[in-house]
């Protein structure tokens, strides 16, 4: 437990349910934090060649369901009237 | 009945495998039915001795597999149970002298005698994990609410998963409600919730499974305390009949459990 957890008096349960959350979705899929961020950028790029988005808005993660997980991207699109007028 | 193969494995070592092999079959045994255990893990043999069988050891699943003894010559009677047997891993050879396929053809045979073949897999992924496996009806992994068990019985899921191996249920071994209550303990709620197959077990943390391995007399024989208690559950729910969990303090929990698992 870091110093931190320890101050907010979080339980150790809650941290091992949330560290083992995430390694299961890293061992089940075989995608690192890196690679995530990787995967983030390639569609950042590839996406704003067709239309135009906010990176700095857009969520991309991974969602458990079951045993099965699956990539949620959640990208919100720059309203065209607001280009036009800035 | 038909008979069936029940593979009890978990990935990690050191969870309580062995014990649940032990305790299962003398369940199922003390019930009348016709009782196989094979011991997999060949070069670190324990099923022997957690069952007190170990100075009555001739001949080993490889002498079987090697066609050195006939299969019969090396099922150990169980001292108190006549219709529990023990076939022996082999202690000096290496995992390597049994196949897969030598496993399935041994538990074919076996089970033109036998009600119940359990084999208690060893740790890990590799090759004797793989012959334990290959000739099993139902997989049960055993797992403690841990971070490193846990983790590794969701690897062997998906291991099983990508085998297309019948969908395993789940042991959560060594609860202690206490440790629970006060938040330092993942709850079976959290385990299933992480692991999401279906449970057939809570078993607590029990010193009497030390005391029982002492001694080599498996505690689900004796009435009392909790852990054989819960090990007679699971071999009743084996045979198909609806056994509700016990009450480790928390009963609501284990109510929403039930109604989670069955509503799947």
């Amino acid at each position: 437990m870091s110093i931190l957890e320890h101050l907010s008096g979080k339980k150790s349960a809650k941290s091992a349910k949330e560290r083992l959350q995430l390694v299961l979705i890293h061992d089940r899929t075989d995608l690192s934090p890196a690679a995530l961020d990787a995967l983030r950028d390639d569609l950042i790029a590839t996406i704003s060649r067709h239309i135009d988005i906010d990176p700095a808005s857009m969520h991309i993660d991974i969602e458990r369901e079951g045993r099965s997980q699956r990539l949620i991207a959640d990208i919100p699109l720059r309203v065209i009237g607001s280009r036009r007028s800035g | 009945m038909t008979s069936k193969v029940i593979t009890v494995t978990s990935g990690k070592g050191g969870v309580g495998k062995t014990t649940t092999v032990a305790n299962l079959a003398a369940a199922l045994a003390a019930d009348g039915k016709k009782v196989v255990c094979i011991d997999g893990d060949i070069g670190l043999r324990n099923l022997d001795v957690i069952m007190g069988l170990e100075n009555r050891i001739v001949y080993d699943v490889v002498d079987i597999v090697e066609g050195r003894c006939r299969t019969r010559q090396a099922m150990i009677r169980d001292k108190r149970l006549p219709d529990l047997f023990l076939i022996p891993a082999a202690q000096t050879r290496d995992k390597n002298a049994v196949s897969p396929s030598d496993m399935v053809r041994l538990c074919n045979e076996l089970r033109e005698e036998a009600d119940w073949i359990l084999i208690d897999s060893p740790a890990g992924i590799e090759r004797g994990f793989r012959n334990s496996i290959a000739p099993a009806d139902e997989i049960l992994i055993v797992t403690n609410p841990e971070m490193s068990a846990v983790r590794d019985a969701d690897r062997v899921i998906g291991l099983l998963e990508a085998e297309e191996k019948p969908a395993p249920s789940l042991i959560i071994n060594r609860m202690n409600p206490d440790m629970v209550k006060r938040g330092d303990m993942l709850s079976v709620e959290d385990v299933y919730d992480l692991l999401r197959i279906n449970v057939i077990g809570i078993v607590p943390e029990d010193e009497n499974v030390i005391i029982a391995s002492n001694r080599g007399t498996p505690l689900a024989l004796d009435g009392k305390g909790r852990a054989g208690q819960a090990f007679r559950n699971i071999a009743h729910r084996l045979n198909g009949e609806e056994v509700p969990f016990m009450d480790l303090e928390a009963r609501s929990i284990w109510e929403r459990l039930t109604k989670l698992t069955r509503g799947r």
